[in-house]
């Protein structure tokens, strides 16, 4: 069966911050854009961020992009590519003031700038003691007021929105080409050939994979898994960024501001844990070593609960002053996700995951890149990526507070930008579709139909989200990771055979929740895979067995191949554009 | 209610904030099959208020609702 073909000059897929702020870029520039969304595009999970976004306006103190470039490099714990460091960081201001002018509400100084405060690992002079005052915010609701902002934005320049359509394959004829996506539009259930001169990627993270996530539901890996489907590798998926507090069983986060307000962690031993780990800093050690702490109580057996799998943070003895006053909301979110009023009991918490720092290879244009013909980098002609699915990769191994929005807003201009051009370049007719653009997706949703019987999608990706956490957590063991991988590769099988009960096609969500499996066991198996072969700790990624960084074998980017479940590797570019390189150091803060 | 209502409802519950999708999957795993087609409206104006805005409500920091939506919103905030 042949499926109706739409026809547009460019195709965003998600209608986050990145792929709003690219699509702004495409339809002011007169072109005509389709952006597909799971959902409406203001509850994207970029209204989750609260922290703000890093841009050198030294409006608050002395700064400037050397700066921000340096601390970036370090946190990335080298493996950043420099010249896309330095072109991020190059252009934070140009895209920071563009969001003020297009009205966002930044907190402001008395002098009418941007209010600027500082951030964990963003200094001044080269890492000094000094912090830079970088971040720029909305209140608490930074993501917020720039998606809105954004969303508005695009309606004023007529940018055309599928809501409540799910992408589901990449299209690419025989020279490799990307001519569009096929989508499935939930209300009728039909799937649909978007055809188009340049597709974007902006699907998010998708840290769905984990049992313990922040990440709201739709964060489903879409955009990986259409990539990995593709033929297209996924790079450096081993590396997740962990928050140490989040609520066990939920996921939602209690801010750092716990602990620096006086909260400290206890074992099943009612033993203040953290001391022998870090005897100065304790409870307020750097998010990594507190996470591995946990994860290493709870190994070893002092875990709480009739499970032993997570710990306490007790808070009760600040007094309900204190957690009413200055921690708002934590009191309330421990009582609706725990059960447990801190100001009388202890909240049960879990190192949970926050960021992917991997994801679709692209360059600082936003041109999605893979290995071809020697060339480790050539570029997929018609394909782009931008914001959390993409790897640019400016966070590295480990991504700095404030660098996400900041991501989104200068790399979804910057794939923009080359979309604008390269649809400008091209010939006026569109590349022909091949006959076999949408085999992949119908042979996937007809096998979906015509199952009776098979493996649940519920408990399909219950076990899978067990799977990662248990064995890809934020402190990896040799023997679990290995085992890991033989789990995703079991889950993987099961997963062929996943069914629903109802066929329907009208808004069924079953089916849409079936598909959204298979781009979480992409993901899920990329970065198992990914883990265990990389022999040394670096940033996200903490090994028992390689505990040091080793940059002599492992200063390279990974790269996930779903075809043959291979990786291979590509050099990092230690070369900025105009300055000199930020050789490998030990990181310290 | 039927399927395809439940089903609507359910993904207007898919929300940017992993609090409120909490919350709203055990509201409608609680309380689906019991809602009427004025509690399913009503609910709907909830889930048009932007994320942030209707997670205050949920966890009461803010009271600023239509006195229309006080009953749903109240069940809510009890999920």
């Amino acid at each position: 069966m042949t499926l109706p073909v739409r026809t547009f000059d460019a195709i965003v897929v998600g209608a986050g911050g990145s792929g709003l702020r690219a699509a702004l870029e495409l339809s002011r520039a007169g072109l005509r854009v389709a952006v597909l969304t799971k959902v409406f595009p203001t509850r994207s999970h970029t209204v989750a961020a609260q922290g703000g976004v890093a841009a050198p306006l030294a409006n608050s103190g002395e700064d400037n992009w050397h700066w921000h470039m340096y601390d970036t490099v370090k946190g990335s714990d080298y493996l950043g590519d420099q010249d896309a460091i330095e072109y991020m960081c190059r252009r934070a201001v140009e895209v920071v003031v563009e969001l003020e002018h297009m009205g966002m509400p930044f907190d402001r100084l008395e002098n009418g700038k941007i209010y600027q405060r500082p951030f964990g690992g963003h200094t001044q002079d080269y890492g000094s003691a000094k912090m830079a005052m970088r971040a720029c915010a909305a209140a608490d609701r930074t993501g917020h007021a720039m998606l809105h902002t954004l969303y508005q934005q695009n309606v004023h320049a007529n940018t055309q929105f599928f809501v409540e359509w799910m992408a589901l394959d990449l299209i690419r004829d025989a020279d490799g080409d990307v001519l569009g996506v096929t989508a499935l539009e939930m209300e009728t259930g039909e799937a649909v050939v978007f055809h188009a001169k340049a597709t974007l990627l902006a699907t998010g993270g998708a840290g769905r994979i984990f049992a313990a996530s922040t990440n709201a539901f739709i964060n489903t890996g879409d955009g990986l898994g259409m990539a990995a489907r593709a033929g297209i590798p996924l790079q450096d998926m081993e590396f997740w960024q962990f928050h140490p507090t989040g609520v066990h069983g939920a996921g939602v986060l209690i801010t750092e501001g716990v602990r620096g307000e006086g909260g400290y962690l206890l074992n099943k031993n009612g033993e203040r844990f953290m001391e022998r780990y870090a005897p100065n800093a304790k409870d307020l050690a750097s998010r990594d070593v507190v996470s591995r702490a946990m994860t290493t109580e709870i190994k070893e057996g002092r875990g709480c609960g009739p499970d032993a799998d997570h710990v306490m943070l007790k808070l009760d003895h600040l007094g309900a002053e204190v957690i009413n006053q200055r921690l708002p909301g934590i009191r309330e979110i421990a009582i609706k996700f725990a059960n447990a009023d801190p100001i009388r009991e202890s909240i049960p918490v879990v190192p949970t995951v926050h960021y992917q720092m991997g994801g679709v290879p692209a360059n600082y244009l936003g041109e999605v890149v893979a290995p071809a013909q020697g060339d480790p980098e050539a570029v997929v002609r018609g394909l782009y990526a931008a914001g959390e699915c993409s790897c640019v990769s400016v966070h590295g191994a480990n991504r700095l507070g404030t660098n996400s929005l900041l991501d989104l807003l200068v790399f979804g201009k910057s794939s923009g930008e080359q979309m604008v051009k390269a649809i400008r370049e091209s010939p006026v007719a569109h590349k022909p579709l091949p006959k076999d653009a949408a085999d992949r997706s119908q042979a996937r949703l007809a096998r979906l139909d015509a199952a009776r019987s098979g493996e649940r999608v519920a408990e399909l990706s219950s076990d899978l989200r067990r799977t990662m956490q248990a064995h890809c957590g934020v402190f990896r063991f040799p023997e679990l990771l290995s085992e890991g991988v033989e789990k995703m590769k079991a889950l993987a099988a099961r997963a062929e055979r996943s069914f629903i009960d109802d066929k329907s096609k009208v808004f069924n969500t079953a089916r849409i929740e079936a598909l959204e499996l298979d781009n979480l066991v992409e993901t899920a198996m990329s970065t198992a895979v990914s883990a265990e072969a990389r022999k040394e700790s670096r940033g996200a990624q903490s090994r028992s067995d390689f505990a040091e960084r080793d940059d002599a074998n492992w200063l390279k980017h990974s790269l996930w191949y779903k075809a043959g479940n291979r990786l291979d590797y590509k050099p990092v570019h230690l070369k900025p554009l105009s300055v000199d390189s930020f050789e490998p150091k030990v990181r310290t803060y | 209610m039927d399927r395809l209502r439940h089903d609507r409802l359910k993904w207007k519950c898919r929300r940017g904030l992993l609090e409120l999708d909490l919350v709203l999957e055990r509201f409608v795993q609680r309380e689906g099959k019991t809602l009427s087609e004025g509690d399913v409206a009503m609910l709907g104006e909830l889930l048009d208020q932007p994320d942030n805005d209707l997670w205050d409500l949920v966890i009461g920091r803010s009271d600023r609702v239509d006195a229309r939506l006080r009953g749903i919103l109240a069940r809510l905030r009890a999920c």
